[in-house]
């Protein structure tokens, strides 16, 4: 591992990109590594914004594999997660990103997304006529961005979470276009976060501060659900929509969902076996 | 010893090289200029969406790939068209061709330079363009196809540049190039050429999530589309050398190539229909992309004319090339290349990339139309491509007249390099 003091040596390290440009991957750095480069990065985050920025490398957990499901009869069209989202892992402010997209759709023409209105006006939600469809990374149990990605910057975790190392990717745009559920949002230009908007509490394959040119996307809130909490999204939705848990433990409230009610997955014809799926809880 | 004669020799080569192309006409200055001015013009733009980010071009979320990839794939076939010239020079011994396969190795060569470039401007972080080369970086191998492109493109080009440097500097020494070596890489070219095309087309192809793309006959139709606009510069430039060199070029090489063309854009055209028939009739939600490319979406209608402009220039340029009379006369032949590169062109660039974006995986209409930095960087990145062509063949036309030979060396026979290479 050659740390940041060699590659400002060669003009690299630079607040251009605020990573230095040396850095291998993620993957394969040994422990001792990963320690020098979260050191670097928490230093340099936290002069950047002035408090405390930790970024976590916890590993997945044991007999996990997180699953996620989505009751479209109660999803009222509020956004309040995509806020949440926003804020918990540090999208850009400007210009927007957003990790969650949710569709209006036409109650008489079902889930046809060539009629998907992503730009209703959340202040009049529900609107007669009309179901909400909120759609994020779907977490694909044969991901076809993974797939795609030339440099191997983008792979699924033991604990079924498709995550994208910042500091290897190349910004070729291949999983954008792979994805076929518009789930990655490549960087157009240096991010932007006030800094007293930044959430310090962050995790090297999740939500940290991530730079220009690169790709990113959900993670199931990667820095929380390490840690036994729920993503920002399930916790905030009003109506109780979103279920989140183990799909390895029979008795979690995915599991259940799964169970009791009618399920769904988007594009299953794609074949790309979602551990986000749809239900109607109603 | 030999050895280091042949190293000393090479730098002779090399350094004879420079001189010729330092030395030139007022109208050879003119044409390095204008390269070199655009070159700067899409330096400057470059610059300016490296500091700012792609904010610059007019690439976001809902169309990421675009102009700069649509060059990419219409240079990858201009690329792999050598092999027009290559089969029947080789594989039929047709010798009238044969003298003219080195400028489809040349014309490859700058193309595979210009791919790079493009490739290059694209990615989002292009400092990082080292992690797709092993040992330090790494290819994501069997599965992506971009890191199987990156393998071939860069395959292609080392082997064209070892056939033409090969070649050129045994002719420069008077000799003919071993036929052991030679024929086999020359051989060897024609399924890397395929290959190149093919594993672009896939790149493209293998995505379920487009359905615009994810249809079989795309490979088939990038190597009709290409075996059309290749050897239309081809032409062009063959009658260029012909007027303002010594350069023998048998007619019968022209005509033999435009009806290769001709048969080529048949095809072309047939598989563009068949794709036509297929997303017309069965009027599933998939006829979406091919509505958008020809009539437009509601107001959305930024790429229509261009699709019919395409449309137009390859059949009309079929119809020139098909008819032995038009194909033979000057003028209806270099109406019928331009053409020919025009309808290339503007279905590759435009609308192979943007109506497989458009709408979205979502649904949503994002409308994509060039921004200037794109179009400036795009212009300086074809200077490049033109600025290579025209250097490396202001070197190989003496060399392949036996103007340019080491000194001592007997004067090369008049009879055609390629031809004695047999």
């Amino acid at each position: 591992m050659i740390g940041c003091a060699a590659a400002a040596a060669s003009g690299g390290c630079s607040d251009l990109t605020h990573t230095s440009w040396f850095r291998g991957r993620f993957r394969e750095m040994s422990d001792a590594e990963k320690k020098d480069v979260i050191a670097d990065l928490e230093k340099q985050h936290s002069e950047r914004f002035a408090k405390a920025v930790t970024v976590g490398a916890e590993p997945p957990l044991e007999g996990v594999e997180f699953g996620y499901a989505l009751d479209i009869s109660r999803c009222i069209g509020c956004r309040r997660c995509v806020y949440a989202c926003v804020e918990e892992n540090n999208q850009s402010r400007d210009p927007q990103v957003h990790w969650i997209r949710v569709l209006e759709l036409d109650k008489d023409k079902g889930i046809d997304l060539a009629h998907a209105n992503p730009y209703y006006d959340a202040e009049k939600v529900p609107r007669d006529g009309h179901f909400y469809l909120p759609v994020a990374c779907q977490q694909c149990q044969n991901p076809p961005c993974v797939k795609s990605c030339p440099v191997g910057a983008t792979w699924t975790e033991a604990d079924g979470i498709v995550v994208i190392d910042y500091d290897w990717c190349i910004g070729c745009r291949c999983c954008m276009s792979a994805c076929p559920y518009g789930a990655r949002h490549i960087n157009l230009m240096e991010p932007h976060i006030p800094a007293e908007e930044l959430n310090p509490k962050t995790h090297y394959l999740g939500n940290r501060p991530r730079m220009k040119g690169v790709v990113e996307k959900c993670t199931f809130c990667i820095q929380r659900v390490r840690n036994g909490r729920y993503p920002a999204c399930v916790e905030v939705c009003p109506v109780g929509a979103r279920k989140f848990g183990n799909l390895l433990d029979p008795s979690s409230e995915v599991r259940y969902v799964i169970e009791h009610k009618r399920v769904f997955v988007l594009r299953s014809e794609l074949n790309t076996r979602p551990r986000f799926i749809y239900f109607y809880g109603l | 010893m030999a050895a280091v004669t042949t190293i000393r020799l090479f730098a002779q080569f090399v350094t004879g090289s420079m001189r010729i192309v330092l030395r030139g006409n007022a109208l050879y200055w003119l044409w390095i200029s204008f390269l070199l001015v655009l070159i700067g013009a899409g330096g400057i733009a470059y610059w300016s969406q490296l500091h700012d980010g792609l904010i610059q071009t007019n690439m976001r979320d809902q169309v990421s790939w675009a102009y700069y990839i649509g060059n990419f794939t219409f240079l990858v076939g201009v690329a792999a068209a050598a092999i027009l010239l290559v089969i029947p020079a080789y594989v039929y011994q047709w010798k009238p061709i044969k003298e003219v396969v080195i400028l489809g190795e040349l014309l490859a060569i700058a193309a595979i330079v210009m791919c790079g470039l493009f490739v290059t401007v694209d990615i989002g972080r292009p400092d990082r363009f080292w992690h797709l080369f092993p040992p330090i970086g790494r290819l994501n191998l069997p599965s992506s196809l971009l890191a199987w492109d990156v393998l071939v493109l860069n395959g292609y080009l080392l082997l064209n540049f070892v056939i033409v440097t090969y070649l050129l500097f045994s002719l420069y020494r008077g000799k003919h190039p071993d036929k052991r070596i030679f024929t086999p890489l020359v051989l060897f070219s024609i399924p890397a050429a395929i290959a190149i095309h093919t594993v672009t087309a896939f790149l493209y192809n293998g995505l379920a999530a487009r359905p615009f793309w994810n249809a079989s006959i795309l490979a088939p139709r990038f190597i009709a589309s290409a075996l059309c606009s290749g050897p239309a510069v081809l032409l062009i430039l063959m009658q260029l050398l012909r007027r303002f060199t010594r350069f023998h070029i048998d007619d019968r090489a022209i005509w033999k190539v435009a009806e290769l063309m001709a048969y080529a854009m048949f095809i072309n055209l047939f598989l563009l229909g068949a794709e036509v028939f297929k997303d017309v009739y069965s009027d599933t939600e998939h006829l979406v992309h091919m509505r958008y490319m020809f009539f437009g979406i509601g107001e959305h209608t930024a790429i229509v004319p261009y699709m019919w402009l395409s449309v137009f220039c390859s059949f009309a340029a079929f119809v020139l090339f098909l008819i032995p009379k038009t194909r033979a006369h000057p003028v209806t032949l270099n109406l019928g290349c331009v053409l020919i590169w025009i309808g290339v062109y503007l279905e590759k660039g435009m609308g192979l990339v943007i109506p497989g974006m458009t709408p979205d995986t979502l649904g949503e209409i994002y409308e994509y139309f060039p921004s200037r930095v794109e179009f400036e960087v795009s212009a300086g990145i074809f200077s490049v491509g033109f600025l290579v062509f025209t250097l490396m063949v202001k070197v190989a036309t003496p060399i392949m007249l036996g103007e340019f030979r080491i000194r001592g060396a007997e004067t090369a026979e008049h009879s055609a390099p390629m031809a004695s290479a047999k």
